[in-house]
């Protein structure tokens, strides 16, 4: 019954929006000022029954319907409520519904949020943004379909791979999902702006808060994919260059060199087509992210069952997409006559976008690679954290600098009257790396040189700060997203340099003494739970020198369906350090292999990627009070 | 000016989706299982005990050959040695051992508690040169015939049913 409900309701989602090309065609063609009521009632209805089609899925997810091919492949009985209800986006078919849902949102909300626009704009926009929806709904009926249905209904369902059912990677997709699919509007109301040369500073005005939200949830869901990484994988890190990630990575530089353009597009009417181009790449690399992960050319830990198939659909519309696209902006392309200063504002944030073309190129280059060289060279090659170490990180350097002085910068014209200001900021750095250098004894040139670029930024964000309290003038936003990048790479740096980890194989009983720390694996206990068996390792780490005794409890799960071993860090998080604690069994023996890792300053990574993204919706906020 | 720069950019991307669609129908899955029955390369590896190198030509020597892939570090390594140790007694089999990403103290260690059961012993610090074995985590463990050809790969660590299966296959059961 779901079965058929579903589908019908994708059907008519497919009427829907060709019903919506239609009249908005019309609407173009014809005199009147303003767009058909019909137009906004078709949409809000088309939004309601995308929801309604998800909400099918849920359904069928909620009581095991396993008469859905998909729900029996992924859920199960014993499974908790809760991730049941996220196993619905936790699947290849069932995160393309969500595709659907937040392409037709932001369609339905772009359009009656952006009334002071010109009409024919905002049309357009609709037309392509409902031209991706028809594409990703085809793409859902002829290939991924959810709603197929199963005969005869077994009685059980497979399950849903263990690593995946965890609280942050439930909220994972979603999060990311609005950040990049929510960047396919912005790709639709460029296309419309080069259509109908709306070229004004008035489009940058139309998509900067669409750029600002997907930019603040693609920031969010990737932290929240870090932490899982972090907590589930095992091994302490929390970025793994995995191509998936990097694909999550790459339309995150293009927003980013994007929301800072637009400032230059809306106060100086300038870089029109460079912001054109940054909305274009960033969907384009998005689609092209989703195209690799889906088709199953990378493997990783987000590789879901590959078909082939599936590969050439998406291949299909990325390549309509890119050629599409290249060629209005090839033909609409003509050239800017203002003058840009180099010493200006505007400078400054071109410098930005550099560096953000900069890493994406790096990122990219280091993603696609393996690709090429196998198909071309038929090796088998991957690109790990070396490269991405050495290529990227001595450039953070120079780009936290720049980071510092360029809002410092006046448009049009700056004169650098503060040279002093900035000298003394940097001798302050100097300082605190040197005293941090003196009490804890840190290594390598480049990070210190890290240590010394990030504190500069940091310094000059927060005299920002207290000058701005001062006169009462606020750009708190900004202010607060770029301190809160210079403590993440500062934090970053300093747990990078401090972290410790020592391997031991351990008996029950057994101590092992380290630096200032003794370690005791006490005893292990058995437990059943509702859907796995946990051997549960307790182990008491002493810190002599504080005279600190902590007791942590890492997990081996054993789970039924399907059946699956995973192991369970047991992570003492406070605000100075975290010690993370894996073990693992050793194959007919009676030791463990304990891993034990003091990570410092670890709960201040997330805190600044969170107060990052809260300087993001800031200006959100900021920018709808405006209007 | 602009038309070839117009044209290049067009290139560039056609290039890109070739190579995509090329890659979605080549097999990605990476499964050394597939290089049983394919002959070993020829692979220089750095001995154990001092600067040379040695060929994996040279075990063509050997009747039979069993290349184990061991840390001092490594839990199951632990493990699978007494079977090592027993396979030492093989007559026709020479046990390589490749020690992997490890500290040579350690390892040294290691095979003075244990024992030693490798007739050469060599050792790949940064773990590159075993990728070119096919291996992807230790222990892992491969038989080679006289021709070099690998009959069998062990993932993980040896069982009793591996050891029997060894002895089966070089004629010694």
């Amino acid at each position: 019954m779901l079965s058929n409900l579903g589908n019908i309701l994708l059907f008519s989602k497919v009427l829907l929006s060709l019903t919506i090309i239609y009249f908005s065609y019309q609407c173009i063609k014809s005199s009147r000022e303003i767009i058909f009521k019909k137009i906004y009632q078709i949409s809000l209805l088309q939004s309601t029954l995308v929801l309604g089609c998800f909400f099918t899925l849920i359904a069928a997810y909620v009581v095991s319907d396993f008469s859905l091919i998909n729900v029996y492949q992924n859920s199960h009985t014993a499974k908790p409520l809760f991730y049941k209800i996220s196993g619905t986006w936790g699947n290849h078919e069932g995160s393309l519904l969500l595709w659907i849902i937040i392409l037709t949102l932001f369609s339905f909300l772009f359009l009656i949020y952006n009334n002071n626009h010109p009409k024919n704009y905002r049309l357009y926009t609709l037309i392509i943004q409902n031209i991706l929806i028809l594409g990703f709904l085809f793409f859902i009926l002829f290939n991924s379909n959810p709603f197929l249905s199963l005969s005869p209904i077994p009685k059980e369902g497979l399950g849903l791979n263990p690593i995946l059912q965890d609280p942050a990677l439930a909220i994972h997709p979603p999060l990311l999902y609005l950040g990049f699919v929510g960047s396919s509007i912005y790709f639709s109301a460029a296309i419309a702006s080069l259509i109908t040369n709306y070229s004004e500073k008035s489009f940058a005005f139309s998509i900067k808060n669409w750029v600002l939200i997907s930019w603040g949830f693609q920031t969010l869901g990737i932290l929240v994919g870090s932490i899982w990484a972090y907590y589930e994988l095992g091994w302490g890190g929390f970025w793994f260059w995995d191509p998936v990630e990097n694909a999550s990575l790459l339309p995150w530089f293009a927003m980013t060199a994007l929301l800072h353009s637009l400032l230059v597009l809306e106060k100086r009417n300038l870089l029109y087509f460079w912001v054109i181009v940054l909305c274009l790449i960033t969907f384009t690399l998005s689609v092209t992210g989703t195209f690799l992960v889906r088709s199953g050319i990378l493997n990783s830990v987000h590789t879901f069952a590959s078909d082939p198939s599936r590969g050439i659909y998406i291949l299909s519309f990325l390549s309509v997409m890119i050629f599409g696209s290249l060629f209005l902006l090839l033909n609409k392309y003509r050239k800017e006559n203002k003058l840009i200063y180099s010493n200006s504002k505007e400078t400054f944030v071109l410098i930005n976008n550099w560096f953000m073309m900069f890493y994406l190129l790096t990122v990219l280059v280091g993603t696609l690679y393996p690709i090429f060289t196998d198909v071309l060279t038929n090796n088998k090659i991957s690109v790990g954290p070396p490269f991405y170490n050495t290529v990227i990180l001595p450039v953070v350097v120079i780009f936290l600098f720049f980071m510092a002085i360029g809002p410092k910068a006046k448009w049009v014209k700056n004169r650098f009257d503060n040279l002093g200001y900035f000298a003394l900021l940097l001798f302050l750095a100097l300082v605190v790396n040197f005293s941090i250098i003196y009490f804890f004894k840190s290594s390598t040139i480049l990070s210190n040189l890290v240590i010394i670029s990030s504190l500069f930024l940091i310094l000059s964000s927060f005299f920002d700060l207290v000058n701005s309290i001062l006169k009462s003038r606020f750009d708190l936003a900004r202010t607060i997203s770029h301190i809160s990048f210079g403590f993440l790479v500062l934090f970053i740096g300093l747990n990078h340099n401090f972290s410790i980890e020592k391997d031991f194989n351990m008996k029950v009983g057994e101590v092992k003494s380290f630096d200032n720390y003794e370690i005791q694996l006490q005893n292990l206990e058995l437990k059943t739970y509702n859907n796995y068996k946990a051997i549960i390792g307790n182990l008491k780490i002493k810190n002599i020198l504080l005279k600190e005794e902590r007791t942590l409890n890492p997990e081996i799960r054993i789970y039924d369906n399907p059946e699956t071993l995973t192991y369970e860090a047991a992570i003492k998080t406070n605000l100075i350090k975290d010690y993370y604690l894996t073990m693992s069994n050793i194959d007919r023996s009676e030791f463990y292999n304990i891993k034990f890792q003091k990570k410092p300053l670890m709960i201040w990574i997330w805190i600044s990627v969170a107060m990052l993204v809260f300087g993001g919706f800031l200006r959100i906020f900021k920018n709808a009070k405006i209007n | 000016m602009q038309k070839l720069i117009k044209s290049i950019i067009t290139i560039i991307f056609i290039f890109i989706i070739m190579i995509f669609y090329i890659s979605l129908g080549k097999d990605n899955s990476y499964d050394t299982v597939n290089l049983v029955g394919k002959k070993l390369d020829s692979i220089e590896i750095q001995s154990f005990n001092n600067e040379k190198f040695v060929n994996t030509k040279s075990f063509k020597d050997n009747s039979f050959t069993l290349i184990n892939f061991w840390a001092s570090w490594c839990g199951p390594c632990r493990a699978e040695h007494p079977i090592l140790m027993n396979l030492k007694e093989s007559k026709s089999l020479i046990l390589v051992g490749v020690n992997f990403k490890d500290k040579k103290k350690n390892a040294k260690n290691f095979l003075e508690d244990l024992g030693n059961p490798y007739g050469i012993l060599l050792k790949d610090e940064s773990g590159k040169k075993s990728i070119n074995f096919g291996i992807y985590g230790i222990p892992e463990s491969i038989l080679l015939n006289k021709e070099l050809v690998i009959i069998e790969k062990f993932v993980g660590p040896l069982v009793e049913e591996d050891y029997e299966k060894i002895l089966e296959e070089i004629g010694e059961k």
